[in-house]
């Protein structure tokens, strides 16, 4: 079923610099981007996902491998051969033209009739709610209206797929969750495929369908939002997205032995050395005493306000970080040097098999 | 290497060379091509009347130091041409050392400007930069002259009894040439010092500097590649200079270019002038390649 | 008043050399556009306002064919010198590196590096060649010396202008359908433009000036203003040096004016 699938990689491989000295920017990466899904490549900086990005436009060649647009090849295809448009993340305003001129300039390049081009750039000004702004010089706008303006250049000409290359990345925050939600609402009324990249974890989980998770060139795992922040399938993702904690520990029975000594249960697992990963937020902090708590005491507290970090070292040093909601009257009653029980809930358990 | 990748590579090596071939060609025709011309006469033995005879000689380089004598062929020192040389180094470095010692304080007054006014007295030193040589020289001219406005205004005060004789002297070849070129110092002193990071100062006087240090341990050493850039693009002109020494140095004191001009006239030593021209040429040549070391490891160094 | 304080940037004494500076870079000019205003004939005395050597450079049929000569050199010089320059800046810039580019820089950069004499000397060798082969005797080799020597002056703020571009800008439009000539026309070369018009500007200004290649390169009755002023000056100091330099002067600031304007950072 290839109808299905807008965009798909197979075995690409992206080489910079000469022979010997070549750094590989993709190292052999194969996905596949269903038809009009938000999927978001999420990564650190210089992790690959902007080449990928680059090459599905057709701004680069790839060293290797094939990029299909609905099941054809389109590897060697020039960009303005694509039926796919592109959000820069500097906006790339064409800085003598006016906002309608830049929205129009792709349908004017193929070729259309000018009442067309009028009457999409008109429907695009409405769509991203800048009508008043049509003959304005995009030097004029602020940060978020040349956001917009970028946004209806890209998908004036309905591209078949719209890339994002980290298009929020210089608004302030406010605007950027605001944007966050108008890029979620724009993509679901036209119904494009959306190919969106960034490196910011939180904006990936709150907009994709699916999340292409990167690391050095190589896609460490694809899946929708809940499923990496769940069950990331490596220590990079689990790192990556989210806080957690490393707890290395071996196999002992169906129980694992944590390096303080103390047994617990988790997910059954075939190695037998591994690490256990447990969120702050599924910590819990009990009493000393209580049965099968591991034995911790407090080492630092932060307060973030709406909750209050406590990191706690267990009894081999391993240090754990438990996230606690902050009291209605703000003081947990906690100290630094208290003696607490942890306990972690074996379900919200995940074993890496290092 | 994918072929797509190297297609692409190829293309753009291709293109460049298109579309700089113009260029390259006109400037073969009208600039490289008669300067290969000029090396190969400096290789040939002088014609009968002027121009050059068909053959080899080294006649005209040995002609830069060495006169021969008409009757025995002896070798000896060619005076005249060796005051010349001299003359033209001596007056090409006392210019160079002078417009950076009035055109640095200068270039600092700019770069100490608030922006607005800064971009103004740029202007300022970019229109003389500018204007016709022919014509500064000229106003200079005008100054110093026998009956110029500097003797007209020295004898009215009864300063001196009578005019100065100026014209026609080293220096006023040396005070022309200052005039003349101190704009082509003062520009990349500037480029550097406007670069220069103001918050150094705060901190060489909050180390206990005196002016005079923050001057030669902080400002002078950071700003070095302007210096150096602005001593090479005065002193090169300077060594070529023609219109500058021919209006205030009269015929007697001839500089380099005027000495080779002197050799393409009626009946004179075209070979001669060729191989003045090229070691000209390879001075010049050998000024800007120190620079352009000088740079290269300036750049590698802040990296 | 008595006391300014401490000012970090100021350098004891830096401050009246600069003024002594521009003093001394003004004064010679100043005297010289006063004084072609002058009803005398020497800079030795001023003898009341008058237009009269305005008038009689005007009446002059020699400055009168030399104006018209150094203007049709100045402007072919400028716009051959510009076309080439910019293809070439469009060859040399926003590529990656290729092999032989630093050569095509050097050659570029040619004229401003051999010294003029130098330079006048090999052309004069050069077309005196031709001339005799040809028997051409035209405009041809002031406009294709010109041309050559103008090149690097139009191509600096050309290349300026196209590397302080921003690369994206080109890739968007490709992104949106644009052909490479589609892209050159609506993007590129509209943003190019005021980078064209400068180095046309200063490419002007420096054929205008130039007198040393002028004087080597010119057939006989071929005389630009800079040549004929030349012929003047070595001859006789007269009044009517003074009102043409002016006027040319008054070119010049006019059209480096012109060039700020254009190249001028925008805030």
């Amino acid at each position: 079923m290839t109808q299905t699938i807008a965009v798909e990689a197979r075995n690409v491989v992206k080489a910079f610099g000469h022979a010997d000295t070549a750094v590989r920017a993709l190292d052999d990466v194969s996905v596949q981007i269903r038809k009009g899904e938000f999927f978001t490549l999420l990564g650190p900086s210089g992790c690959g996902k902007t080449t990928l990005l680059r090459l599905i436009a057709g701004f680069e060649m790839p060293s290797g491998g094939t990029i299909l647009l609905e099941g054809a090849d389109i590897t060697t295809l020039p960009p303005n051969k694509r039926p796919v448009n592109t959000v820069f993340q500097s906006y790339a305003l064409f800085p003598h033209l006016t906002v309608a001129q830049n929205i129009g300039f792709g349908l004017e390049m193929l070729g259309r009739p000018k009442s067309e081009v009028q009457a999409t750039t008109a429907r695009m000004l409405a769509l991203v709610k800048l009508e008043a702004m049509a003959n304005r010089k995009t030097s004029q706008l602020s940060g978020g209206q040349q956001q917009r303006v970028a946004l209806a250049r890209a998908l004036a000409p309905s591209p078949k797929v719209l890339l994002l290359d980290e298009p929020l990345s210089a608004l302030d925050l406010k605007l950027r969750k605001e944007m966050q939600i108008e890029l979620k609402r724009l993509q679901l009324e036209t119904g494009i495929t959306f190919i969106f990249v960034t490196h910011d974890q939180e904006e990936a989980l709150t907009m994709s369908d699916r999340i292409g998770v990167m690391s050095a060139g190589k896609l460490q795992q694809v899946g929708p939002p809940k499923e990496i922040y769940n069950h990331p399938v490596n220590r990079f993702v689990a790192s990556f997205i989210g806080e957690t904690n490393f707890l290395p520990a071996s196999r002992d029975g169906d129980r694992y032995r944590l390096d303080c000594g103390i047994k617990i249960a988790a997910p059954a697992s075939n190695a037998a050395r591994v690490t256990l990963t447990i969120r702050p937020e599924q910590v819990r902090l009990v009493a000393e005493t209580e049965a099968d708590a591991l034995p911790a005491k407090i080492t630092n507290l932060v307060y973030f306000g709406t909750d209050t970090h406590c990191h706690a070292a267990l009894l081999d040093g391993t240090e754990v970080v438990a996230r606690l909601q902050s009291p209605a009257s703000g003081d947990a009653g906690l100290a630094v040097g208290q003696s607490v029980g942890l306990r972690f809930v074996p379900e919200a358990i995940q074993v890496l098999e290092d | 290497m994918s072929p797509a990748e190297q297609a692409q590579i190829t293309q753009s090596t291709r293109n460049g060379w298109l579309l700089s071939a113009p260029a390259l060609v006109l400037l073969t025709i009208a600039a490289v091509g008669p300067l290969a011309i000029v090396v190969a006469y400096s290789f040939m033995p002088q014609g009968d009347f002027n121009g050059v005879a068909w053959g080899f000689s080294l006649e005209a380089w040995q002609g830069i130091l060495f006169t021969k004598d008409v009757f025995d062929g002896t070798l000896a020192w060619a005076d005249a041409n060796l005051t010349i040389f001299w003359r033209s180094v001596k007056l090409s470095m006392l210019t160079t050392v002078f417009t950076f010692v009035v055109g640095f304080p200068t270039s600092w007054f700019i770069a100490t400007r608030a922006p607005k006014a800064r971009a103004l007295w740029l202007f300022l030193i970019t229109i003389p930069f500018w204007t016709n040589l022919l014509i500064r020289t000229f106003a200079i001219n005008e100054i110093i002259r026998k009956e110029g406005l500097l003797n007209t205004i020295l004898l009215k005060l009864h300063i001196i009894s009578k005019p100065l004789e100026m014209i026609y002297t080293d220096t006023a070849v040396f005070i022309g040439m200052t005039y003349v070129y101190l704009p082509l110092m003062v520009l990349p002193l500037f480029a550097s010092l406007d670069r220069f990071d103001m918050r150094l100062l705060e901190a060489a006087y909050d180390l206990y500097a005196s002016p005079f240090q923050v001057l030669r341990k902080v400002i002078v050493p950071i700003v070095k590649p302007g210096i150096i850039a602005g001593s090479i693009l005065v002193f090169v002109p300077s060594l070529g200079a023609y219109v500058t020494p021919r209006l205030l140095g009269g015929g007697k004191n001839m500089m380099i270019g005027n000495f080779i001009e002197l050799q393409f006239g009626q009946g004179r030593n075209w070979p001669l002038g060729a191989s003045l021209s090229v070691t000209l040429l390879f001075i010049v040549t050998g000024a800007l390649l120190v620079y352009v070391r000088h740079a290269n490891r300036e750049t590698t160094h802040g990296q | 008043m008595a006391s300014k304080g401490f000012v970090l940037s100021r350098l004891p004494g830096f401050n009246a050399i600069a003024i002594g500076v521009f003093v001394a870079l003004y004064l010679p000019i100043g005297m010289l556009v006063v004084y072609s205003f002058n009803a005398g004939k020497s800079v030795a005395s001023w003898e009341g306002f008058s237009l009269q050597w305005y008038a009689v450079a005007w009446a002059n049929d020699a400055v009168k064919d030399a104006t018209i000569r150094s203007l049709y050199l100045a402007l072919s010089a400028a716009v051959i010198s510009t076309l080439l320059a910019t293809l070439a800046a469009l060859g040399t810039t926003r590529r990656a590196a290729f092999k032989g580019q630093t050569f095509i820089y050097v050659m570029i950069n040619q004229p401003l590096m051999v010294p003029e004499i130098v330079s006048a000397v090999a052309l004069l060798i050069f077309f005196a060649m031709i001339k005799q082969a040809t028997g051409y005797a035209g405009m041809g080799y002031l406009i294709a010396a010109h041309a050559a020597f103008c090149i690097p002056f139009a191509y600096l703020p050309i290349r300026a202008r196209l590397e302080g571009m921003d690369l994206t800008l080109e890739t968007a439009a490709s992104d949106l359908y644009a052909s490479s000539w589609q892209t050159f026309r609506f993007v590129t070369l509209p943003l190019l433009l005021p980078g064209i018009f400068a180095g046309m500007m200063l490419a002007f200004v420096t054929s205008l000036d130039d007198v040393v290649i002028t004087v080597f390169v010119k057939s006989a009755g071929q005389d630009t203003l800079p040549t004929y002023m030349l012929g003047q000056i070595r001859r006789q100091v007269t009044a009517e040096i003074n009102a043409i330099s002016t006027v040319l002067l008054a070119l010049t600031v006019a059209l480096l004016t012109l060039f700020f304007l254009l190249t001028r950072k925008k805030d």
